[in-house]
């Protein structure tokens, strides 16, 4: 137990400080995890043998990445990529294993060696590419898109490259393993559904697994989500989150599916569900602290000892690799009108090669596909191309994106629209009408409440709304309030309204913030902490009331729509002076029992100023539409 | 025989009418009249915001349309513009398909603070009221509609005072109800400069 504490501690240890470090140098996390697995491995020496294992759990980081992906990614977008996909990604894949092939076979590897280096370097890094389009904002941008379906490709083409390989065996690798081959068969032989059914079995087998994803995340997960949110306990909401995703993967790896592909589809099953974001936020910390594991364990892994010995081979290889990869990408981004800078942010992200290379070298060499010291090497050179992955960002932000800076400003606007520009926290009476209005407007809205209950009321009518505390600033992130224009803050929580716009305001000053208060002493500090526009939940309701009562007492409507917008600008001309005796007086004083007494005081001071002078003259010597004097004639006439 | 009879539309504008000497009572009269549609613009929109549909159809049931208001700044009150702007839409009132309005009557029912003797060439208005309402004619001919020289109470400040108030509303009530009886002398309640002069002369017997 100690050790595991030791050793939890030291990876810890170095993403704390080599993360932030490397952030700050803009390096971007993924390289800052990268050295500190360098650091606590091949450099000190401080952790060893276990990084093996260890990466084959982190790698669970990629399944929750996947997972996350697939919530953003409605059905509907997905098949409307499906064109792109398919070509996109095949034409990758299919050119890159050529190329690779041929040079592999040029250099003296027998062809089947040859068209497995092939393979294994065709794949990129999903986790790094995802994780740093994430990281920064690039994701929504023409060569992030069209990256991520080379990637969802890839990801989709392990599962025949791993039925692929095992045909490729080497005789004489066979022969000298035929020692070991039963061992090596129990390793094999891991938990399985499939294992021994025939292949029409194994087909239904799939088939069904995949129809138990997609119906079972449409119409079992609702209720589920439902059952939980109603005890409403966050832990075991975030607990159902894990279970779902771990349940899938491990579906997956039953049927021998590859379980990141399995939780994709549970995402882009889930992607229109009222409960998206809550999932999102949940994952989201998980996935972030895996992915973050497995970059260490990739640093760690690097074996100085082969690295010293192969150098030159190492790095030439490495070197070739990714500039084939990047000369087929970027003369796909031609054939596919990628333009300006989104061209070479496909070609340059998808240069390395992947996660999926380690796994699928250390399955070549239990399948006797490729030696065992070849297979070291090249897994260095998977290892190098991912650390200089980075660094090829850093040039795409520091050369490419300033040369074309100018002719993309205008082409970037009209991208934000995706995501909702407009949120709603707090989805009550007053939260409604301003959604049903803003919607009738076609202005796209987000709609978070921690009420269960009226979220799926709103889905009823099909109001796109989500459940969630809108006061969490995880669910405010996945609900996009980085690409919002504004915050309409409707919550029924006094000091939480008042702590969220402080909040966003600070984090997020781009963002309007439209907020309702409950009383002035409501209105006063929402005013405090920033908001943009306030209104008092009843000031304009008991206003109107107030100018019917007037009309039904006789006084013509006109009048009286005439006297209510005079007593509006009456308080108007108040407000600002109220305002800053109230923030001097809750300046000065340390207890909020101040208030009820001040309040009554500005109330007087209302009532007071009504009365004055300045009123009375409103009042009864009206200014509108005041004819002329009864004898004014003979003074125009006098002075003509 | 009642069913013979033409329908009118009073339009009416004033948005004071708490201090109206002349017009209240004169709408008044209006709304007591049997064959008149009587329409208070100020009270059905007073946030001017004109229900264009119902209005529309409104001047499709009249025969007669008249628009009642104090001249102010020798216009239309603020909503009767706002009312002209919405209500006589293209392809409604004017346009290939714009016939609704064609062969109705159309007048200007105004009081004035100005004297006649000042709505003349001669006079500080320099102008007489039928030329400054110029635009409504034109709008009337526009939209086919037969326009009546105005109706129009001068000196409107000092009415009430010199007692001619009353005489102005009997007026109006036999305008009224020669315009919905059709017994008015058209061609000479075009030409005329104002209705108001030798009114009875109008009325055919
Ligand atoms: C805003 C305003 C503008 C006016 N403009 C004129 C004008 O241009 N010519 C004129 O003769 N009288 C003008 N007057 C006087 C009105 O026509 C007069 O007060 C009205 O006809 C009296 O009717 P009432 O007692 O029903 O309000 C104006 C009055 C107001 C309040």
């Amino acid at each position: 137990m100690t050790a595991y504490f030791i050793q939890a501690f030291i990876y810890l240890c170095a993403a704390v400080i080599a993360v932030p470090l490397a952030k700050r140098f803009g390096l971007g996390s993924v390289l800052g995890y990268l050295i500190a697995g360098v650091v606590i491995g091949p450099i000190i020496g401080l952790v060893g043998s276990e990084t093996n294992t260890l990466q084959h759990f982190a790698e669970f980081g990629v399944v929750m990445m996947l997972f996350l992906v697939g919530l953003e990614l409605e059905p509907r977008m997905l098949w409307d990529m499906r064109n792109k996909l398919i070509a996109l990604g095949g034409l990758q894949i299919g050119l890159t294993t050529a190329i690779i092939t041929a040079a592999g076979f040029y250099f003296g590897l027998s062809w089947s060696i040859a068209l497995t280096v092939g393979l294994i370097f065709a794949l990129s890094s999903t986790a790094i590419v995802l994780q740093t389009f994430n990281e920064k904002a690039l994701s929504k941008t023409e060569g992030g898109k069209n990256a991520f379906s080379v990637l969802l490709f890839q990801d989709i083409a392990v599962i025949p490259m791993l039925a692929l390989i095992p045909l490729l065996a080497l005789p004489e690798l066979v022969e000298q393993a035929q020692a070991a081959v039963g061992q090596a068969a129990q390793q094999h032989e891991e938990l399985s559904l499939v294992a021994g059914l025939p292949g029409w079995a194994y087909g239904i087998v799939v088939m069904l697994a995949i129809a138990a994803v997609v119906v079972g995340g449409h119409y079992l997960s609702r209720p589920l989500f439902r059952y939980v949110a109603n005890s409403g306990l966050r832990e075991i909401f975030t607990a159902t989150a894990l279970m779902l995703v771990i349940g899938i993967a491990a579906l997956m790896s039953l049927v021998g599916l590859s379980p990141a592909l399995g939780t994709f589809l549970a995402g882009v099953v889930l992607a229109n569900s009222e409960f998206r974001h809550e999932l999102e936020s949940n994952i989201e910390p998980f996935k972030g602290l895996l992915l973050g594991l497995f970059f260490i364990t990739v640093g760690a892994g690097i074996d100085f000892g082969v690295l010293a010995s192969n150098i030159g081979p190492v790095l030439g290889i490495t070197a070739g690799v990714m500039l084939v990869k990047a000369l087929v990408l970027f003369v796909l981004a031609l054939i596919f009108r990628i333009k300006n800078s989104d061209r070479w942010l496909f070609a340059l992200s998808l240069a390395q090669a992947g996660e999926f290379g380690f796994v699928l070298l250390s399955y070549t060499v239990q399948n006797h596909v490729i030696p065992t010291d070849l297979a070291q090497m090249l897994s260095l050179v998977v290892a190098l191309s991912m650390f200089l992955t980075p660094g090829l960002f850093i040039f795409f932000d520091k050369v490419i994106v300033p040369r074309y800076e100018h002719s993309e400003n205008d082409r970037e606007a009209d991208e934000i629209t995706e995501k909702g520009t407009v949120i709603i926290a707090g989805i009550g009476r007053f939260g409604q009408m301003v959604n049903r209005f803003l919607r009738a407007n076609k202005i796209d809205t987000v709609v978070l409440d921690h009420q269960i209950s009226q979220v799926e009321n709103l889905k009823k009518i099909n109001v796109k709304s989500f459940y969630g505390d809108a006061t969490q600033p995880d669910l405010l992130h996945t609900a996009g309030i980085e690409d919002a224009t504004m915050l309409v803050i409707a919550i029924d929580n006094n000091e939480r309204a008042v702590e969220l716009t402080k909040y966003v305001k600070h984090t997020y000053p781009k963002v309007k913030i439209f907020a309702r208060a409950f009383d002035r002493g409501h209105h006063f500090e929402l005013k405090h902490a920033g908001a943009d526009f306030i209104i008092s939940e009843t000031y304009h309701s008991a206003l109107e009331l107030g100018k019917e009562a007037l009309i039904s007492l006789g006084v013509h409507p006109f009048k009286a729509e005439q006297k209510k917008a005079t007593l509006r600008e009456l308080e108007l001309c108040y407000k600002d002076s109220l305002f800053e005796s109230w923030k001097k007086k809750t300046e000065d004083s340390k207890y909020s029992a101040h208030f009820r007494e001040l309040f009554i005081e500005l109330e007087t001071a209302i009532a007071k100023a009504m009365k004055s002078e300045h009123f009375d003259e409103q009042a009864k010597v009206e200014r509108g539409w005041t004819p002329p004097p009864k004898d004014y004639e003979e003074k125009i006439n006098r002075s003509e | 025989m009642p069913e013979d009879k033409k329908k009118i539309l009073v339009l009416f504008a004033h948005p004071a009418q708490e201090r109206s000497e002349v017009n209240k009572p004169l709408f008044t009269a209006c709304q007591q009249h049997s064959d008149v549609t009587a329409i208070d613009l100020y009270r059905e929109y007073p946030t001017f915001h004109i229900n264009i549909d119902k209005e529309q159809q409104r001047l499709r049931e009249h025969d007669v349309i008249i628009f009642m208001f104090p001249l102010y700044w020798y216009s239309t009150p603020a909503i009767l513009k706002q009312w002209q702007d919405l209500v006589l839409e293209y392809g409604f009132a004017y346009g290939p398909n714009g016939n609704a309005l064609i062969g109705k009557t159309f007048l200007c029912a105004i009081t004035a603070g100005g004297s006649e003797a000042a709505y003349q060439s001669e006079g500080y208005n320099h102008f007489t009221v039928r030329e400054l309402l110029q635009p409504l004619e034109q709008t009337a001919s526009l939209t086919g509609m037969n326009y009546l020289s105005p109706f129009v109470l001068f000196s409107a400040r000092n009415a009430v005072e010199e007692n001619r108030v009353n005489a102005h509303i009997t007026n109006l009530r036999h305008l009224l109800t020669a315009l919905a009886e059709d017994t008015l002398d058209i061609e000479t309640a075009r030409s005329l400069p104002v209705l108001n002069s030798n009114l009875s002369d109008l009325f055919i017997a």
